[in-house]
């Protein structure tokens, strides 16, 4: 029960179910099955983009080209619904993947081979996709009516009372959870971003752990595109305009250390969760919903004091434990 | 920023002897700046027959002044370390509470002193959160990013601030001197500022080497954490007079205005030779390459090429001039070997 209480995910969990709480005073119907099925559903995106972030956010790295990979990336999909309207929907998902892959390579090589700070060369990178969907797509927008209804129908359709989106969402929750927390490559993230000396001298290639970190996050936003372009049934240039920092911010509330190496998968799922449920709750209790990026934005800083808080109290903790066993 | 590198596994290339300084100062960062911004110039001149004219060379300076004002402040903090990511928030805030005061009757000098004093204001917060509760910068600054913003929409909404006075139109489109405008007056004149404080003061020195080796400067007896806060301060003040420009240029206020320029601002920054880790860089780099973003989106734009793919123009520039010297010291090591 102690070890519980001083987990960053358990106040954050405490959070959200306080302020769903708070809001059902006011509408009871705020916390109907329906309402968190549409929650969730809304959240997903965020959900499975804020993992992406987070495995690079680990190794010491940022990612700012994930809205403008997802942008990208969706609107590849979404011309070649239009060119091959007979190709199956896996096989386009495949190819966002694959794309989406590419494009967070690209990042991954120029900061692994050549050494450039991660924000530098995501940031110029963030500029390139975009003005590449421009040229793609000769200026023109990709409208509903040039899309087939299977490219459209996949997210929308529901199983069980939630969403296929969701369920996808759950389905990358769950990869994400045994990749980190199962596997050799998951915890060299850790390794990489808390200590990279050692994590060298332990046989961890950092360069590489970097390189497949923005493979992972590219991977994900090639995915999240083709479901953000079926979902809204349009694609141009700004889609996810501004998204990066809506990631980032989420990864932020859920506990990521921005200096490497720490933070969980439940962290980053609550921390997209507490954007959506706040997205959500504004209208809910009529406050206007330009009141939602001063509301993110308090939160981020609120977050960030907590966590460096806590994160300095557990060194102090470690050191006393070093005196007693000397 | 150091905790972003991606270099610090890497030894640190120490240099066996000095180079010459003809030599040095040949292959500077500033002289290929400069040869870069010559071809452009170039370029543009031989591309569009109205390129040289000094009326079109004047308009030109107009969309890069302001932002070049913030780079030359945030040059300076990204040498001690820090990074400011909610400058473009700053200006949509205090353009937001010009606006504001407009309403109410207030005068020019009365609305410039509330644009520069909410932008030092900010930064003063942001400086605040970074130096007395230790916080990351580059998050600090993400959450006050949405914050100022974010307040500037409950103001507005989507609603729109007009009706500045007249003489407050000045700033952002009157002209000093023939074709010199006074948005390019000031800022020439800031970055010789600028110049002097970061490369002829001691102040600037203190400034060099926090962003070498933040401890070592604290063991130095330099006030680590006051230096950042000014650093901040100066941030937030430049973002502020480059709300009452561009406010005063565009005549209106929306809360989307200036949106993304923090990441044009950067870039110029890091275009003109400041390391992002910290510790290196000079303002005249970051004079040039405020010309060379100039020069390349008005040329472009005489081409008639569209802003988003000047983008790609942007970025790629950004990630080869920084990739390129690291290629040829890759190369020159490799040869002795």
């Amino acid at each position: 029960m102690k070890a519980l209480l001083k987990q960053r995910e358990f106040w954050l969990l405490a959070v959200i179910v306080a302020a769903m709480w708070l809001v059902s005073l006011r509408s009871p119907g705020f916390i109907q099955p329906a309402s968190l099925a549409n929650i969730l559903n809304d959240t997903s995106i965020l959900i499975m983009l804020a993992l992406g972030q987070m495995v690079v956010i680990l190794t010491r790295s940022i990612d700012l080209s994930m809205a403008a990979n997802l942008a990208l990336s969706g609107m590849v999909v979404a011309l070649l619904n239009i060119a091959f309207p007979g190709l199956p929907i896996p096989v386009l998902v495949l190819t966002a993947a694959v794309f989406g892959t590419l494009l967070g390579a690209f990042n991954g090589l120029l900061v692994w081979k050549l050494n450039i700070p991660p924000i530098v060369v995501t940031l110029g990178t963030l500029t390139i996709y975009r003005g590449m969907i421009f040229v793609i797509a000769g200026g023109s927008w990709v409208n509903a009516h040039q899309m087939t209804d299977a490219f459209k129908a996949l997210p929308r359709g529901s199983f069980g009372g939630i969403s296929l989106l969701s369920w996808f969402a759950i389905l990358v929750v769950g990869l994400f959870y045994l990749l980190m927390t199962r596997t050799p490559l998951g915890r060299s993230f850790y390794a990489t971003g808390i200590n990279p000396t050692a994590a060298t001298y332990v046989g961890i290639d950092v360069g590489r752990t970097r390189f497949i970190a923005f493979c992972v996050s590219g991977m994900v936003s090639g995915v999240a595109g083709y479901l953000w372009i079926a979902r809204y049934a349009v694609a141009y240039v700004d889609v996810a305009g501004g998204f990066e920092l809506t990631i980032i911010a989420a990864c932020v509330i859920g506990g990521i250390s921005i200096a490497g190496g720490i933070g969980s998968v439940a962290g980053a799922v609550l921390g997209a969760i507490f954007l959506g449920v706040v997205n959500n709750a504004l209208p809910v209790v009529n406050i206007s919903p330009f009141w939602q990026m001063a509301i993110s934005g308090l939160a981020i800083l609120l977050a960030v004091i907590f966590n460096a808080r806590t994160e300095r109290k557990r060194g102090r903790i470690i050191l006393k434990q070093a005196e007693h066993a000397a | 920023m150091s905790e972003l590198t991606s270099n610090d596994t890497a030894p640190r290339r120490i240099p066996d002897r000095l180079g010459s300084p003809l030599r040095a100062r040949l292959l500077s960062w500033e002289m290929l700046l400069l040869a870069v911004a010559v071809a452009i110039f170039i370029a543009n001149s031989l591309a569009s027959p109205y390129f040289l004219d000094a009326w079109s060379l004047s308009d030109l300076t107009f969309n890069f002044t302001e932002k070049a004002l913030i780079a030359l402040a945030m040059a300076l903090l990204i040498i001690s370390g820090e990074i400011d990511l909610s400058v473009a928030s700053i200006i949509a805030l205090s353009s937001t509470l010009m606006g504001m005061a407009v309403q109410y009757g207030v005068g020019t000098p009365g609305l410039v002193a509330i644009g520069i004093g909410t932008g030092l204001l900010c930064g003063a917060f942001n400086g605040l959160l970074v130096t007395r509760l230790g916080l990351p910068s580059i998050v600090v600054t993400i959450g006050t990013m949405s914050l100022f913003r974010g307040i500037s929409f409950i103001i507005l909404g989507d609603g729109v601030y007009k009706g500045y006075p007249s003489s407050f139109g000045f700033f952002g489109q009157g002209y000093v001197w023939w074709v010199i405008s006074f948005e390019l007056a000031l800022f020439l004149v800031t970055a010789a500022i600028y110049f002097f404080v970061l490369h002829k003061t001691s102040f600037g020195r203190r400034i060099f080497a926090i962003g070498n080796n933040h401890v070592a400067a604290q063991f130095s007896g330099l006030r680590v954490g006051q230096i950042k806060f000014v650093l901040f301060c100066l941030t937030g003040l430049m973002s502020g007079i480059a709300a009452v420009l561009l406010t005063s240029r565009l005549g209106s206020t929306r809360p989307a205005i200036a949106q993304g320029w923090e990441l044009e601002v950067i870039t110029m920054v890091v275009l003109g030779g400041v390391s992002i880790l910290g510790g290196a860089g000079g303002i005249l780099g970051v004079v040039i390459a405020a010309f060379i973003m100039g020069l390349m989106t008005f040329g472009l734009g005489l081409l008639n090429v569209p802003g988003i793919v000047m983008s790609i123009f942007t970025g790629m520039l950004l990630i080869i001039v920084i990739a390129l010297p690291i290629l040829f010291r890759r190369l020159r090591n490799a040869k002795p070997a």
